[in-house]
């Protein structure tokens, strides 16, 4: 396995949840076990309905798991922190504030001082490529930039798990692709825990140290694909006969989940 | 798109079509005033002008403009001020909202001519249950208005706020305050609106003078150019109205998306 020597750094711990819904009650995730190293990149990757969203709120401390826990650093994590950032698929950017306000966001709810703060931000914003729309509002922006901001804002905050759910859902091809490269470029340089949720499988292979295959109904492991490609990953990569290797074994096991969840 | 199509053709100054429009309008009345029944309601302009000058010299006109702006100005700050919390309170907590909400849309539906007596019998006459009246109805209007926009601010802005280490105190001040405001500037509009409409019922509430009221009474005495103006006043007042609020709405929400 990769990199066994490192720290675990995010413990899930036979985590199940259960919804009340007005049919009774249905199992979201069901032991649901997993060891994320530090500064490891994990994608997961399921079926619609497999759980695997339920999975990220209940890192994130958004929702409870109704048994087991989850813990960071061996501490277990109850409720939000700053140290497990999150970056949503429908952006999430706050309307009335410009992009330096929005990335400035965590840093004035740590009471950081203003000019320092304003430094980060403005050293995020142009990490992500945005040097320019400092002063905009987000509806001045593009899909992909507004999830740019969202991107560095969840990095100005400095948390050391990033917690991303299908963050390029919603973007064209292009766009996603080079997004996929810049979070790279980014994860290269300055590491952070990163939890990825996608349903794309080609993202998943060029992102992740190890994929994680999750099965519908109830929502749980199914296999984890270490993916021994090395970094820096481009998208000549895609070509590589070991990425089109891995992706055929992946997807081939994503489609059956997905046809099982037809039935 | 629209901007493409406008240049084939020829543009047209918005200015210019507002005077094209009152145009129409002046011709319309002009057309209304030369009728034999519409001529008793609709006198033209060169009848219903000087009027100005008539109600001056009456000693009224000034009194009911005054008059009618203090029932409407406090009446409305009345309800603005008591409508904000109510709202928060309803979408805050729900016992609040289940017991007030269905009456709020209970009384709102009965006009307020309706019950305007019951206020005179608690009241007396004159300015108080015409400022209560106006109170009620900008009352009801503005807190449903505030509490439906609260209760549609996206979840995920407060999830994103939590997750970046915002408390309660921060996700009310710094999410939930800036997201209202564009329903709050919807409220006020809506309340004002309901503020002017009201006045007639307010000023029924045997008020001495009023716009509300003097239109009622040039009505007994059959002098349509005096009732025509007070009309078209009432009218005036509200767009001055609306133009203040689009100028606030401008100022505060300018981060909005808008479909044009």
């Amino acid at each position: 396995m990769a990199g066994e020597d490192k720290l675990v750094k995010l413990k899930i711990d036979n985590v199940y949840k259960e919804y009340q819904g007005r049919n009774g009650k249905t199992v979201a995730l069901n032991g649901v076990n997993l060891d994320i190293k530090e500064n490891e990149f994990i994608c997961v990757v399921g079926p619609s309905g497999c759980g695997k969203s339920t999975l990220l709120n209940i890192i994130a401390g958004l929702l409870e798991p109704t048994s087991g826990a989850v813990y960071l650093d061996g501490k277990q994590i109850e409720g939000t922190g700053v140290e497990r950032g999150v970056v949503f698929q429908q952006y999430a950017l706050f309307p009335w504030r410009t992009v330096i306000k929005n990335v400035m966001f965590g840093l004035e709810m740590k009471k950081t001082p203003k000019e320092e703060a304003r430094q980060i931000a403005l050293k995020y914003i142009e990490a992500v490529g945005l040097k320019g729309f400092e002063n905009s509002y987000p509806k001045e922006l593009s899909g992909g930039m507004k999830q740019r901001v969202a991107i560095a804002r969840a990095y100005a905050a400095n948390p050391e798990v990033l917690l991303l759910d299908e963050p390029f859902g919603a973007l064209d091809a292009q766009t996603r692709v080079q997004l996929q490269t810049e979070l790279l470029n980014t994860w290269e340089q300055e590491k952070k825990t990163c939890f990825f949720i996608t349903h794309d499988v080609d993202e998943a292979i060029i992102l992740a140290q190890r994929v994680i295959i999750m099965s519908a109904r109830p929502g749980r492991i199914k296999r984890i694909v270490d993916i021994d490609i090395p970094y820096p990953r481009t998208q000549e990569t895609k070509s590589d006969e070991r990425f089109l290797k891995l992706k055929a074994e992946i997807w081939n096991e994503v489609y059956q989940e997905f046809l099982e969840v037809r039935k | 798109m629209s901007e493409e199509k406008k240049k084939k053709k020829v543009v047209i100054n918005d200015k210019v079509w507002l005077l094209i429009s009152l145009c129409a309008a002046l011709l319309l009345w002009y057309l209304l005033s030369l009728g034999k029944a519409t001529g008793r309601s609709f006198p033209f302009a060169d009848k219903v002008v000087p009027s100005v000058k008539t109600m001056i010299d009456r000693g009224a006109f000034w009194k009911d403009i005054r008059s009618s702006m203090l029932c409407v100005v406090a009446g409305f700050g009345l309800g603005f001020i008591t409508s904000l919390p109510i709202a928060f309170l309803m979408a805050w907590y729900q016992p609040v909202q289940k017991i007030i909400e269905p009456w709020i849309n209970f009384i709102r539906n009965i006009p307020a001519l309706g019950y305007a007596p019951l206020l005179v019998l608690i009241f007396g006459v004159g300015q108080k249950p015409a400022i209560i009246l106006i109170w009620i109805c900008t009352f009801m209007t503005m807190s449903i208005t505030i509490y439906q926009g609260i209760k549609n601010i996206d979840v995920t802005l407060i999830k994103a706020a939590r997750v970046l280490g915002a408390n309660d105190f921060d996700i009310f001040l710094k999410i939930i305050c800036p997201a209202t405001v564009p329903f709050i500037i919807t409220a006020v509009r809506l309340g004002l609106g309901a503020a002017l409409t009201t006045l007639l019922a307010a000023e029924s509430t045997g008020a001495q003078y009023g716009i509300g009221m003097r239109i009622r009474s040039l009505s007994n005495s059959f002098e349509a150019a005096p009732m025509l103006m007070y009309i078209i006043l009432l009218g005036i007042i509200g767009l001055l109205l609306v133009k203040v609020v689009d100028i606030i709405e401008r100022k505060l929400t300018g981060w909005q998306e808008k479909i044009n």
